[in-house]
């Protein structure tokens, strides 16, 4: 089946003739019709601008010389604004937005002959980590207990792109992460989910949410597919300050690089109290596979590691407050009625087209910045945070990456979500102190739990070296053989 | 740590975000418990550790030449407006 491929192997036997752009975006668009009413991966569907698109690239391939993702149908998340097609960041307050502009990285995907499929769903401005604070429904997680068909969530922010790359409804899809938006639904769903160093692709067009913390990132079934995407996504961007000024590496090279003397710390803080055993197992497991690639396997410590939550849940919503102050129903999105005054105004838009925990993160982060606050809470989450970063500045001294498991457990059902807002930020315990360094790091799946469940292991690097954290993935994925796919996905549809 | 009613009531004012009395007090128990949890950092010394202010590899933020690069696209900017007269974004009469 056509939507069983690989986008390196999609992307070859486009060459070859062996199927037209035109029949590869057609498989993904009639699953999506058939699946997507179900797992909700998708917020706007683009079949006709799909299809017109993957025409252009059949022209494109037939006159040779095209781009590597030429034809590749891609899932973008609605959080990248997309010219012409509706850009909601899963909120009420954009369900009307059109954006008359391209973001970068969408528009450097579409420089390499990608084909968008549509825009996928997400936690509300990508605050959430269960896909559950959508203002457009719920994404089912197309995996599901083995015996059991309880609905499970697909992680978050980046769920609908983590459900639909999953589920074979697209090759890949953006995600973005800010505290392991791109890693902890990639855990959840079985794929590989890569988010590069701070910096390394641009944030313009993206809507922000936390602007020292977001970071756009590919989502794949395999490590190479990773690469690949990477390669078209990242860049110097003169429209984003934060952009760094760097050559880009051949990522996609990086795969097959040799592990001989790598040095693979383990950091004994990633290993709490009450982690399951199962969970140790399996980092057991990648440990031993990256020691027979020929890596060195190293004990280290991150000793400010448990205070990465809580200088997150001060910083990310403080920057959030800030960023979200645009949303005033003035000059785009939805105005509210009725309202008596210009302050009634701004209040009546922000209260009705923001959902509870979009309200709650700005409310947070406006305490946190308020006079009288601002030195207790900001200011000392900010220089934790240095402590957090000098922890990995040292670590790196001593090692060339770190292997970690991405999330404390595998994925959970819908109706078991915690109602304590602070058991739900408990999920991205392990992939938030790498977001507050800047670090790029990945998720690899590696082995499914013992009710059948994906769980996935973390790889984090030194900064701008992904190509390390690709050729570990690799090495991990190769050695993990996990070919394990969801009871639904295209072809396969329960 | 917990939050008084009228703290709350300021922090929403502040934000503008309109909450009725029932939702000023769901927001004030569950910020109480975020900033109890966040308390945590106490305990880490911060002495003469300077702030991280951003996550940028670079010394100093770049600057380019001071030319127009984009513009004139009055149609575009005004795309989006929930309500418009002409090349005017309006907002509903609120004065008398």
């Amino acid at each position: 089946m056509l939507t069983d491929l690989t986008i390196a192997q999609a992307a070859e036997g486009l060459r070859r003739r062996d199927f037209s752009a035109a029949e590869l975006t057609k498989a993904h668009t009639g699953a999506i019709g058939q699946l997507n009413e179900r797992l909700n991966a998708y917020i706007t569907v683009t079949a006709d601008k799909a299809e017109a698109a993957a025409t252009q690239a059949d022209k494109a391939l037939a006159a040779g010389d095209a781009p590597t993702l030429t034809g590749i149908p891609l899932g973008i998340k609605d959080l990248f604004c997309t010219e012409g097609v509706k850009t909601t960041a899963a909120s009420r307050i954009l369900g009307n937005f059109i954006p008359p502009y391209e973001s970068t990285v969408t528009a450097n995907l579409l420089k390499n002959g990608a084909v968008f499929l549509g825009k996928t769903n997400l936690d509300e401005f990508a605050m959430g980590s269960a896909n559950l604070t959508s203002a457009f429904g719920e994404v089912e997680n197309p995996w599901h207990r083995t015996g059991d068909a309880s609905v499970l969530v697909p992680g978050g922010s980046s769920g609908g792109s983590a459900a639909a790359v999953a589920a074979h409804i697209a090759m890949g899809a953006t995600g973005t992460d800010t505290g392991g938006s791109i890693r902890q639904p990639a855990a959840y769903c079985g794929i590989v989910g890569l988010k590069p160093t701070y910096g390394r692709c641009s944030r313009w067009g993206t809507i922000a949410f936390a602007s020292s913390l977001d970071q756009a990132g590919p989502m794949t079934r395999t490590v190479e597919d990773a690469a690949i995407m990477l390669q078209a996504m990242a860049g110097h961007d003169p429209k984003d300050s934060t952009s760094a000024d760097l050559a880009v590496p051949d990522y996609r090279a990086a795969t097959t690089r040799s592990l001989k003397g790598l040095r693979v710390g383990i950091p004994a803080e990633y290993r709490p109290e009450g982690m399951s055993a199962e969970l140790l197992a399996v980092w057991q497991k990648g440990i031993d596979m990256l020691r027979d690639a020929g890596c060195e396997i190293v004990d280290v410590s991150l000793p400010h590691t448990k205070y990465g939550l809580a200088t997150y849940y001060i910083i990310a919503p403080a920057e959030c407050s800030s960023n979200l102050a645009r949303y005033d129903g003035v000059r785009f999105g939805v105005r509210a009625e009725g309202a008596t005054s210009l302050d009634d105004l701004y209040e009546k838009t922000r209260h009705d087209g923001f959902g509870e925990e979009v309200r709650r993160r700005i409310l947070v982060g406006t305490y946190v910045l308020s006079a009288g606050y601002y030195d207790a809470y900001y200011l000392k989450a900010q220089k934790v945070r240095t402590l957090i970063r000098r922890d990995f500045t040292s670590a790196f001294e001593k090692v060339d990456v770190l292997l970690t498991p991405t999330a404390p457990t595998a994925t959970f059902g819908r109706d078991e979500k915690p109602e304590d807002p602070v058991q739900m930020y408990l999920n991205d315990i392990f992939t938030v102190p790498a977001s507050m360094a800047g670090q790029p790091a990945m998720s690899v799946p590696v082995a499914l739990d013992s009710r059948g469940l994906p769980l996935g292991l973390q790889l984090i690097g030194r900064h701008f070296d992904e190509e390390t954290l690709i050729a570990a993935g690799a090495a991990l994925e190769k050695a993990a053989a996990f070919s394990a796919r969801p009871d639904l996905r295209a072809g396969a549809a329960a | 740590m917990s939050l008084d009613p009228a703290t709350t009531r300021r922090i929403a004012r502040l934000a503008r975000i309109g909450l009725d009395d029932q939702e000023t007090e769901a927001v004030r128990t569950q910020l109480g418990g975020i900033l109890g949890w966040i308390e945590i950092l106490n305990e880490v010394d911060v002495e003469g550790v300077p702030p991280m202010v951003g996550t940028t590899m670079h010394a100093a933020l770049p600057q380019r030449e001071d030319i127009v690069t984009d513009g004139d696209c009055q149609e575009k900017v005004l795309s989006n407006a929930p309500d418009r007269a002409g090349p005017f974004f309006t907002v509903p009469k609120v004065v008398e």
